[in-house]
């Protein structure tokens, strides 16, 4: 008795040992991220163009490219990610061949987001010929993040319970019409937070816009979905690497700006999680 | 007497499993017939079969007759035959909607929009399954505020709101207090004049006090089908005796 008291307190501490151990460095980066950013934050850095190369000035081609580029991938990637989902969930029957579509959807969510980029170099860039454009970035970028939207989705989608569906037959329903009327309006909350997520994440990823639409200095806002443009991941790349002498407070900067947008993203999915599951009514 | 459901020969299986063998029998139109037996007896593959919903399960295979108004209903589309056959299942199953949605889902997905009638539909109704009275003031609120009671006749009036021919219910009572089983069983009662209604019940004082006839299915099987009063009384087969004394005594 005392000595297996002693055996679950041990355990205790090591796993608030090993989630101490996550949530310390998270909280130190963005800690220090807030630290020396916040200095540079002001009006200016948020709207201005980037000034002697880009040692001065403000990101704001930077954010509006990113934004261009998350609304991009948005487009493309719900409407195809949903519709996969539905076939998956409410079509597909349960054999092997549905399975192992399944898991490789699941797998796809982890491939190196490097990879996309080349696939998309090689897809959208050179053999469609969209060359370097924001068309080919939100491509790569919604092909990157469709997995994770599928998967979300799909899940979603078989977490309203079967009982609804029947009882919706029964009524003589059409199958689509149960769809449309019963799963999709009580998967909404469960999409959208997948699609954040997944918005979240092409938000921050450089190399998927590496060698599809990334402009190393593009100091103007694009014109069309086949310019090329500047984007937050990508600009920090170029402002900490490759142009010497940017002051450390632009960097952070640049860094907290990214930060915020990805964890604003991330706060929204929660806050609709959460509205959704007080209400949830079954 | 018209026949409404004709079943010759009926067997079904789920995968290997054997759910039905050899039934049949015929359902009268404007009869209340209650089926009993144990569980796994047969008694809701039975009556999924009436409006198809066995069909759902991926490992389903069925053969014999089974027909409604004299046509097979496997050639009947499942949209109107569903219509014409609704179910009532043993849980009270509201969708997440308000009362009135709840009520008039079936008739929406069957293309009526009009406010007026779909107003009509909703009151008719409800009254017709006793409980027009306790939510006329609150058709806007969440079907899930409702007591159990309330919402399993709350799922029969969704039922009759499609405007069926026949009812099919299944255990409709086996979650709920002695009072909401007595208004359940007079909206039966009331129903039969105008529906047909097959009734699944565990409950054997149930099917004694609604049934007109009673059925007896055990491991599959039909095994006696009767006046209800002669069931209960003296049925002639020795499992069906010894199955309702179990349950009575
Ligand atoms: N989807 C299914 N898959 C496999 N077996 C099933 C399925 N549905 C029912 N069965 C089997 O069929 C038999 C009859 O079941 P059921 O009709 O539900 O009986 P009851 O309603 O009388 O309890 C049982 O042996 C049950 O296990
Ligand atoms: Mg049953």
């Amino acid at each position: 008795m005392h000595n297996s008291q002693r055996t679950q307190k041990i355990a205790f501490l090591f796993l608030f040992l090993a989630t101490l151990l996550i949530v310390v460095p998270v909280g130190l980066i963005v800690v220090i991220i807030i630290q020396k950013g916040l200095p540079a934050i002001n009006w200016q850095f948020l709207t201005d163009i980037p000034r002697q190369g880009m040692r001065a000035g403000g990101i704001f081609p930077a954010i509006v490219g990113t934004m261009y580029l998350v609304a991009g991938a948005i487009v493309f990637a719900l409407p195809i990610g949903l519709l996969a989902a539905i076939y998956l969930s409410e079509y597909s029957k349960d054999n092997f061949l549905n399975r192992l579509i399944k898991l490789a959807i699941v797998n796809l969510a982890g491939v190196p987001s490097v990879v996309y980029g080349l696939f998309g170099l090689a897809l959208f860039v050179i053999f469609l010929k969209f060359g370097a454009s924001i068309l080919s970035g939100s491509l790569t970028l919604g092909i990157m993040i469709l997995p994770i939207i599928i998967t979300a989705s799909r899940e979603a989608l078989e977490s309203v319970p079967d009982s609804f569906r029947e009882v919706s037959l029964s009524l003589g329903a059409s199958k689509w019409q149960t769809i449309r009327h019963i799963v999709l309006p009580n998967a909404v909350p469960g999409i959208l937070t997948g699609t954040i997520l997944g918005l979240g994440r092409a938000a921050g990823e450089t190399a998927p816009i590496l060698f599809t639409v990334a402009a190393f200095y593009l100091p103007r806002l694009p014109h069309s979905i086949f310019d090329q443009a500047m984007a937050l991941p990508y600009h920090l790349y170029v402002i900490s690497t490759q142009v010497p002498n940017v002051d450390e407070k632009i960097r952070y900067g640049t860094a907290l700006v990214l930060l915020v947008l990805v964890l604003f993203m991330n706060l929204v999915a929660i806050i609709i999680r959460y509205k959704f599951r007080k209400k949830k009514k079954w | 007497m018209v026949t409404k459901f004709d079943i010759e020969n009926l067997n079904i299986w789920f995968k290997e499993v054997r759910a039905l063998k050899d039934v049949s029998l015929k359902i009268q139109a404007n009869e209340i017939l209650s089926v009993i037996g144990p569980s796994n007896s047969g008694k809701t593959t039975f009556i999924r079969m009436l409006n198809r919903m066995n069909e759902l399960q991926y490992n389903f295979r069925m053969n014999g007759k089974v027909e409604l108004d004299g046509f097979d209903v496997r050639k009947i589309d499942l949209e109107p035959l569903r219509k014409r056959v609704g179910m009532v299942f043993a849980l009270p199953l509201p969708l997440p909607l308000s009362i009135f949605d709840n009520v008039v889902y079936g008739a929406r997905m069957h293309g009526i929009n009009n406010k007026n009638k779909l107003k009509e539909i909703v009151e008719r109704s409800l009254k017709q399954a006793y409980i027009w009275d306790e939510v006329k003031d609150r058709l806007g609120v969440s079907a899930y505020k409702l007591s159990g009671g309330q919402q399993q006749r709350l799922c029969i009036a969704r039922t009759l709101a499609v405007g069926p021919e026949v009812i099919l219910y299944d255990e409709p009572c086996s979650g709920l207090d002695p009072i909401s089983t007595a208004k359940v069983e007079e909206t039966m009662l009331k129903l039969k004049e105008k529906y047909t209604i097959v009734l699944v019940t565990n409950n054997v004082k149930q099917a004694a006090r609604v049934g007109d006839r009673t059925a007896f299915f055990l491991n599959g099987e039909l095994v006696e089908l009767d006046k209800t009063d002669q069931i209960f009384t003296a049925p002639r087969d020795k499992r069906t005796d010894g199955y309702i004394r179990g349950k009575f005594g």
